[in-house]
């Protein structure tokens, strides 16, 4: 078949159309992308969105900065524009832009410029790119524009060419997240043109080092940068379209690159550079750090520095992974075998050979023991033995520590002189030692060192002849001050490590206990109320702040569950941090990149990805949490996270089982309910058909017939009217109407109305004269007692007593309803509360439903009501209800009538 | 036996009940008109002008309550309720409406036929009170303001005296806490336990075991009635 030229094959006709749409159909995210201010991307982004408007695409310009050119300005006109956020900043108005705005606007696209761009204080997000990922997440298209020198992985790189530091950097997560990056390039002959001619704008504190930065050799290297981070994103585009539509592609060399990183700060540059190499061989990388055990823990500053290493490390895209072992070096290759690490990537050492030698070589023990690992050895970075500022060696002030050391020393040198004096000791070297090894227990290193100093020079000044001078007339001393000077640090320097590592281990056991205490207390926690008060009040105890626990509920809304102290409240902006938080699942506040001018920190927390509740707590003043806080507060969140689990897992345990039983009594009732409806009704149908078949019944035939349809059909109303009872206080419906009543009027109603049933039964009730009215519902409780008084009438002999006598106790009233027949079977006090149980004796008929009715009207009447043997024979029913402590208005006689 | 006696309007949706109610009431004498809806109701009831209405409260075209107080803009004929357990505020709100009396369903007939005859002879009896009512060992002389049991003068508090008075001019009728509360307390009296606290006190007087009341009878969320035959008395 030939096909005539210019015509498209169909089929790829039909696959590219259909791969525009499902490109269409997702949110897209594209980026003009340049090497260097001026190269023209605001004005390439507002001809693409100018295209699109023209087509009827809904555009809209989030914020542009035209910096007074007018062919740009030209370009805006007609695109709609969204107001600036006016945000007062230290007496001075910023403007910004408007994200909620935007969310509210909800463009089809939104223009942004500058996603480099920090956020005038005040905004919800720290940076603009921030606003981008909640505009995207929240739906709307971004067009954006970025500069090559903002790239994070590239920013030292940019530095290094033009030192010229930029600040302003975008995690390259953002990158790989754009759908679409356009490069906008020019030759850097044109740009040098148009700088010269003016037409570029540099912010006044560029102005200076424009140049530095403005030179061809800096252009064409950062133009190179630019075009070759574009080659490597079509690379995985490339990659991404591969494995989208199936083909598989091999995982290219199977690599994979380890970077160890340290708290010094040039670890920063390793971590880019291990997400170069990494890049260059298009392999997942891992960012790891050791703490070493019997190794003290790092001061704040230091895990302050490490975590930013570990998080930039992830914000390129890295795992990041924690490790501790008993040698670093031995962590490092453990890790690496088991994840299949191909490379790892080390700084190389800045301290001098020597120290090797004492404390042997992270370097050379992992090179060693790296087997068939490459190890890559990078200019300046993972110092393994970076100098460390612990805490304990800042602890006491340094005047402080100096003088401690002068005193201990004086004293030393005071119990000396006495110990030769009056004791004739010979050698009291060992006493200064014993002095230095004291001052080294309170004070810091210098001051340790300077107390060894102190010894050799008091020795030196007492002891040695000539005495009291620094003279030395003997040259063997000499030997003997170095000796004592060198043995006195080596053991305050001993002495200081055994504090810093004892200090480490109270540390540690502290967070393990409160970390132990809090999650044996949370085990204990039977709703989210109790696991929000144990957590809130835990963390309030370690960190010494105001803490409200909020509940995230099904509808998104925040309710307060706790507070320490308890009237802690948010404030409406507050709140909307923790709402924030709810919603993203990301720490916000002080201290973190969302929001961080409002005074609290809010923490969520989290399990299986939803996030169930937020910590919010507030420091004192401008205090944020150390580093080694947020861990804490970390752990303790996934604590409460898992407590949270446990108690909607119970409830819904208790659910289930509460079904279950429900079922049960359900089927109980139908098999009891079937029998007892089924009888009577034969008995009517029977008599009725009876009646009409037969013309011939004598009368007393006849009116047996009839008598028996009007029992039966008596009987199928109780049995009917006690369901509908039952059906209705078990669906906790029934809300006791209560009246103030006297209770003889309840009983009287009882007695009357059950008068046939009682017949020739002599019934005593015994009522006290000041018995109170009572606040109950009467209808309820005339039905009460009906229930007991036709089950006394069931199962006692006829012409058998009744007692019916009430007594006030304090705050309860009870009443007891007592007979003198057979009495309860004894272990069956309970079970005749049961529904469907009916008493052992033949020819009682009935559904088993009077007592538990009487008791249910009890319980909504938040009273008792219970079954016991009577003294004498006979089973007694005790009633008891509470009378509460108001009283109604005494009753008045009728106006007039005096 | 031609049918002469009073007329009867009933009103109910279920045939079963109008059958029974049929037969029961025209073998007693009585002439019955049926109506299934309120509105057929209202049309026979302004075109026959019956003596007596048997009202259920359940209708399929409104309220039972509703028919209720618009015949009783207009007539005085007495009206007896129909309704089922469990539904006190129905029959309080009906009888506050202008009803005469309820009975719970299911009834039997004699119970129907005893509450009609106090209906019919309560309307006929209107124009001039009797002075004296009787009802078992209690007498009430109201001209007289004397109370006695079993020929045994009671002394009563003047409100007690207007609470039986009051039971007594509608003995056999059931009358609700708020009628009674508006006819012996005045119009603005809404504390029910007065009646209640009242109550006891009178029962203490009156019954044999105040207990076990046979002459004053709590009806169960609606309010009291006089019995006027006492059983075994």
């Amino acid at each position: 078949m030939t096909r005539q030229p210019g015509r498209p094959d169909p089929d790829a006709l039909l696959a590219r159309v259909t791969a525009e749409a499902r490109r269409e159909a997702r949110t897209r995210f594209k980026i003009f992308f340049g090497f260097a201010p001026g190269v023209g991307k605001t004005y390439r982004m507002l001809q693409v969105a100018r295209d699109l408007e023209a087509e009827g695409v809904d555009v809209v310009i989030g914020a542009i900065e035209t910096h007074g050119r007018y062919d740009t300005a030209g370009l805006m006109l007609g695109l709609e524009m969204l107001p600036r956020r006016a945000l007062p900043y230290r007496g001075r108005v910023l403007e910004e832009f408007d994200l909620d705005a935007a969310l509210a606007r909800r463009p089809r696209i939104l223009l942004l410029d500058e996603l480099a761009h920090t956020n005038a204080p005040g905004s919800r997000h720290a940076k603009r790119w921030q606003d981008v990922v909640e505009l995207l997440d929240a739906g709307v298209e971004v067009y954006t524009t970025l500069n090559v020198q903002h790239v994070e992985s590239l920013n030292d790189v940019v530095e290094q060419i033009t030192h010229v530091p930029v600040r302003e950097t975008v995690p390259d997560s953002i990158l790989e997240r754009a759908d679409e990056v356009e490069i906008v390039d020019v030759a850097p002959e044109e740009l040098l043109q148009r700088l010269r001619e003016g037409k570029v704008y540099l912010p006044e504190q560029a102005e200076r080092a424009r140049e530095h930065f403005f030179q061809r050799g800096n252009l064409l290297a950062l133009r190179e940068l630019a075009l070759r981070r574009m080659a490597e994103r079509v690379d995985s585009d490339v990659l991404e379209y591969r494995a989208e539509h199936g083909v598989d592609v091999p995982w290219p060399t199977a690599e994979r690159v380890l970077v160890c990183v340290g708290p010094a700060p040039d670890s920063a540059r390793l971590v880019r550079a291990a997400r170069r190499i990494a890049a260059g061989l298009r392999a997942p990388w891992v960012a790891a750090s050791v703490q070493a055990s019997g190794r003290p823990p790092l001061g704040d500053e230091d895990r302050e520095r490490l975590e930013a290493h570990l998080r930039l490390a992830e914000s390129l895209g890295a795992e990041v992974a924690r490790l501790t072992g008993v040698g670093v070096p031995d962590a490092i290759l453990e890790f690496a075998r088991r994840r299949n690490v191909t490379r790892i990537v080390l700084g190389k050492p800045r301290h001098p050979r020597w120290r090797d030698r004492l404390r042997g070589s992270l370097l050379d023990d992992i090179i060693r023991g790296s087997g068939d690992i490459e190890v890559t050895v990078l200019a300046g970075g993972a110092d393994e033995d970076h100098e460390r500022v612990s805490a304990v060696q800042r602890a006491p002030a340094r005047g402080a520590g100096y003088l401690r050391a002068l005193v201990v020393i004086a004293l030393t040198t005071a119990v000396a002189r006495a110990a030769r004096a009056l004791l004739g000791v010979p050698d009291v070297e060992m006493l200064f030692l014993l002095g230095v090894m004291i001052a080294a227990l309170t004070t810091g290193r210098r001051a340790s060192v300077l107390a060894a100093a102190l010894a050799v020079v008091s020795y030196d000044f007492f002891f040695v002849p000539p005495p009291y001078t620094l003279n030395v007339s003997d040259a063997r001393y000499l030997l003997t001050f170095v000796m004592l000077f060198g043995v006195s640090v080596v053991i305050g320097t001993l002495t200081l490590r055994l504090r810093e590592q004892q200090a480490a281990a109270v540390g540690r056991e502290r967070r393990t206990s409160a970390l132990y205490g809090i999650s044996r207390e949370l085990g204990a926690a039977l709703d989210d109320e109790g696991v929000a008060a144990v957590c809130a009040r835990a963390i309030a105890e370690a960190f010494d702040v105001e803490v409200v626990f909020l509940r995230v509920r099904g509808d998104g809304d925040l309710s307060d569950l706790a507070a320490v102290p308890r009237e802690a409240a948010l404030s409406p902006s507050e709140r909307a941090v923790a709402q924030w938080v709810a919603a993203h699942g990301q720490p916000a506040g002080r201290g973190t990149d969302t929001l961080p001018g409002e005074p609290v920190i809010c923490a969520p927390v989290r399990a299986w990805g939803d996030v169930l509740a937020v910590l919010a707590l507030r420091t004192e003043g401008e205090r944020g949490l150390g580093a080694e806080q947020h861990t804490l507060l970390e752990a303790l969140a996934r604590q409460v996270a898992l407590a949270l689990d446990r108690v909607r897992l119970a409830a819904e345990a208790r659910q289930a089982a509460l079904r279950a039983k429900t079922e049960e009594l359900r089927s109980g009732l139908l098999s009891s309910v079937s029998h007892d409806l089924r009888t009577p009704l034969a008995a009517i149908t029977g008599a009725a058909s009876t009646l009409r078949a037969e013309a011939e019944l004598d009368a007393a035939t006849r009116r047996d017939l009839t008598d028996a349809i009007c029992e039966e059909a008596e009987r199928l109303e109780r049995l009917v009217a006690n369901l509908l009872d039952m059906t209705r206080l078990d669906s906790g419906t029934v809300e006791p109407k209560r009246e103030w009543v006297p209770l003889v009027e309840v009983i009287g109603g009882a007695l009357t109305r059950l008068e046939r049933r009682l017949a020739g039964r002599p019934v005593t009730t015994t009522l006290p004269d000041d018995l109170p009215l009572v606040s109950i519902d009467p209808v309820l409780l005339e039905q009460l007692f009906r229930n007991l008084l036709e089950n006394a009438a069931k199962y006692t002999p006829p012409g058998s007593p009744l007692d019916i006598r009430a007594e006030r106790d304090g705050g309860t009233l009870s009443v007891d309803v007592a007979d003198r027949g057979p009495g309860i079977p004894s272990g069956d006090e309970e079970r005749i509360f049961e529904r469907f149980h009916r008493g052992a004796h033949a020819g009682v008929r009935g559904v088993g439903l009077g007592l538990p009715i009487a008791r249910a009207i009890a319980q909504v009447h938040g009273g008792r009501l219970v079954a016991a043997n009577r003294p004498g024979g006979g089973a007694v029913f005790r009633l008891t209800l509470p009378l509460p402590s108001e009283r109604p208005p005494p009753a008045e006689p009728a106006e007039g009538s005096a | 036996m031609t049918a002469t006696g009073p007329l009867v309007l009933v009103v109910d949706d279920e045939a079963q009940v109008r059958r029974f109610l049929r037969a029961a009431l025209t073998s007693r004498g009585y002439r019955l008109l049926e109506a299934e809806t309120a509105r057929e109701a209202e049309q026979l009831a302004t075109s026959h002008t019956p003596d007596v209405y048997l009202l259920d409260l359940t209708l399929p075209d409104g309220d039972g309550v509703d028919l209720a107080r618009r015949l009783r803009e207009w007539t005085t004929a007495p009206i007896v309720v129909l309704s089922a357990r469990g539904r006190e505020e129905d029959k309080v709100n009906a009888l506050d409406a202008g009803a005469d009396d309820y009975l719970t369903k299911p009834f039997g007939v004699n119970e129907l036929l005893a509450r009609l005859r106090v209906a019919l002879r309560h309307a006929q009896a209107r124009p001039g009170e009797p002075a004296v009512i009787e009802a078992g060992p209690l007498r009430v002389d109201l001209a007289r303001r004397e109370v006695t049991v079993d020929g045994r003068e009671v002394r009563l508090t003047p409100t007690e005296f207007r609470l039986l008075a009051l039971l007594a001019r509608h003995a056999g009728k059931v009358l609700t806490h708020r009628q009674i509360l508006r006819e012996v307390w005045g119009p603005n009296a809404t504390e029910a336990h007065y009646v209640r606290v009242h109550m006891a006190e009178l029962r203490k007087k009156v019954e044999a075991d105040p207990a076990r009341p046979r002459l004053l009878v709590t009806e169960p969320g609606v309010g009291y009635r006089l019995r006027d035959r006492v059983e075994g008395a």
